[in-house]
């Protein structure tokens, strides 16, 4: 048997690290919401100036001096035409660069030298990859302020949120499989493509959205390729009426973009303005976070459905 | 001996393989000829540029003002903007993105828990220019509030918006590698009668310390390179200060001012926005190396 004392000082400093985790929860419980909470404030913020200004023909005009008259056509047939760009350049690369490094790639330096660049270029600051596209794109490629600079350029900032991705979807498939496709005779891009790819969509489908979404909203490498001009026409159609019916003018065309013309909307002085740009705010913010809501969604549901 | 037997269309198959591999090793490729493609453009562009200038003027003069007609290239000016934005959003972010970490990795339930991760992340996904907006046109005027001598633009308003925005950086970073902090060294230390908290303080802290410091490394390197809170919120005029009160401009904004010029190819101007991307590269470089390092050693204890 413990002394008295000793067991009453030993309840006693339970007690009180009882009362320290209790703190504790509260203190991270409120943290946690106050921080969500700055979320909503945001949202809210934007709702309240900017939403006023959303109608049909905000989103059908182009801008303008008077801010009453502007409206983002421009930006979003830009954004648009961009991500065509971005998506069309940068999903097989990445995909392919997540299958060769996960299922071919032998385990050697320059394997770790390509993994190691990859954990770097992740973390580039985005609006170098603008000066890469300055210098490279613009001038030695000469593709000029284009659409197709813009893209490529976004398209380069976001391969290793592609190729991240796929390689994790990819790794968390079990040896077996492969295994089993190996015994029955199958080649390993036979198993890659009938057996892994389609087990590994949705990881892959959750990596896509993801750069998607951060392409749609970067704003700095448009800027340092010039992209912030006064853009009131629309780039060349894509499909004609007459023979050949499809034209590729449009990548050649100059542009301008969603976050590029609310940039332009703050940086400019006047309440009216700046409700412009809430608006504009207020459109990419929806996209933005309904794109990264339904690549939540894809990614629990393929969790949910896979039990290996 | 007999051939060996070849089932038929396996030839076909084989070729498929060898053209496969040749497609996707091609990928592989094209992530280092992006790394590749950014270095060679900062050197070659930035290259004129020091045939112009000597180096040591970068460290000797004390202002940055290359498109002057006397101009000066004190890039200290624009390295002590960037300190500071990074410095006040470090002041958000890391104590905030840790004890959401302990948090939501060692108290909260797993059901909160796994509501809240995603939305946490959402921060993250918000475009930067909202965020600059945001800083401008909500926190700015709110701060002046409290302190009335705070200028329009001012690193704090700049810094702090950017330190939200890391946190889920940290916070899920940091989450992950504490919850894999072995569940056997949490039950000694209570076994010796530690409370939750001292457990998540004395134990999994330091258990996961490799993995939260490279959450840490790669906040500053997020921090340093963030360019649109700063450009539009924290000022555009490069300034040798370290007060978060003022306004002045870091490596990133100075890219932006410049760029939002129209600058000719070959300008003292345009090879002085890609000696301080150079330089914006270089210390991500480090801070990057310094990350995945650390995240590499975290993964190999655990």
């Amino acid at each position: 048997m413990l002394p008295e004392k000793i067991i009453h000082d030993l309840e006693r400093r339970a007690r009180r690290r009882r009362a320290i985790d209790r703190w504790f929860g509260r203190l991270g419980m409120v943290l946690t919401l106050i921080t969500l909470g700055i979320l909503a404030v945001l949202l809210l913020n934007l709702a309240m100036s900017g939403l006023a200004r959303i109608d049909w023909h905000f989103l059908t005009s182009f801008p303008s001096r008077r801010a009453a008259e502007a409206g983002i056509l421009s930006a979003w047939v830009g954004t648009l035409l961009l991500m065509v760009v971005t998506a069309s350049v940068a999903i097989p690369f990445g995909i392919a660069a997540g299958i060769y490094l996960e299922e071919y790639a032998p385990k050697n330096k320059w394997t770790d030298f390509i993994e190691i660049n990859i954990a770097n270029l992740a973390g580039v600051p985005s609006i170098l990859y603008g000066l890469m596209a300055l210098g490279l794109f613009v001038y030695s490629f000469r593709f000029g302020q284009s659409i197709l600079s813009g893209g490529l350029a976004l398209a380069c900032l976001v391969l290793p949120i592609v190729i991240v991705a796929t390689r994790e979807s990819l790794r968390s498939i079990p040896a077996t499989i492969r295994e089993a496709a190996f015994a029955l005779g199958a080649t390993r891009w036979q198993a890659v493509w009938h057996h892994l790819l389609p087990y590994s969509t949705g990881g892959i489908a959750t990596g896509v959205i993801l750069a998607m979404s951060r392409a749609i909203g970067e704003s700095a490498p448009l800027i340092t390729i010039g992209a912030l001009t006064f853009i009131a026409f629309l780039p060349p159609p894509a499909f004609l009426a007459n023979p050949p019916f499809v034209s590729f003018e449009w990548l050649f065309s100059p542009y301008s973009a969603l976050p590029i013309q609310m940039f332009n909307w703050v940086s400019r002085p006047g309440e009216e303005f700046h409700a412009n740009a809430a608006a504009a705010g207020l459109v990419l913010m929806v996209i933005t976070l309904s794109m990264n809501g339904v690549a939540i969604l894809i990614r629990r549901r393929a969790q949910r459905n896979i039990h290996w | 001996m007999a051939p060996a037997f070849v089932a038929p269309g396996r030839r076909l198959d084989k070729a498929v393989e060898a053209l496969m591999v040749w497609i996707l090793r091609l990928g592989g490729w094209a992530s280092v000829l992006v790394t590749f493609g950014i270095i060679v453009t900062l050197v070659t562009e930035s290259a004129p540029f020091f045939a112009r200038v000597p180096v040591v003027r970068l460290v000797k003069d004390t202002m940055w003002t290359p498109l002057f007609s006397e101009p000066q290239y004190g890039i200290g000016a624009l390295l002590a903007g960037t300190m500071v934005t990074t410095l006040v959003a470090l002041s958000v972010a890391v104590p905030l993105g840790t004890i959401l970490a302990i948090y939501l990795s060692e108290f909260a339930p797993a059901r909160f828990r796994e509501l809240v991760k995603p939305m946490l992340e959402l921060l993250s996904a918000v475009p930067t220019v909202v965020y600059g907006y945001f800083a401008l046109l909500a926190l700015t005027p709110l701060l002046q509030m409290l302190y009335p001598d705070l200028p329009q633009f001012s690193m704090l308003s700049a810094g702090l918006i950017m330190g939200i925005m890391i946190v889920p950086y940290v916070t899920s970073l940091g989450e992950d590698s504490m919850r894999s902090v072995p569940m056997l060294l949490r039950e000694g230390a209570y076994a010796l009668g530690d409370g939750k908290l001292g457990v998540a303080v004395r134990v999994v802290f330091p258990g996961a310390f490799s993995g939260l410091a490279a959450a840490y490394v790669l906040a500053i390197s997020r921090a340093v390179g963030e360019t649109m809170i700063v450009a539009i919120a924290a000022g555009l005029q490069p300034r040798m200060t370290i007060n978060p009160l003022e306004s002045a401009a870091t490596v990133t904004a100075f890219i932006v001012q410049v760029s939002l010029g129209d600058l000719p190819h070959g300008s003292i101007g345009y090879q002085s926005i890609f000696v301080a991307g150079a330089m914006l590269f270089l210390l991500t470089l480090g801070f990057n190396l310094a990350g995945h390092v650390l995240r590499k050693k975290f993964h190999r204890a655990s």
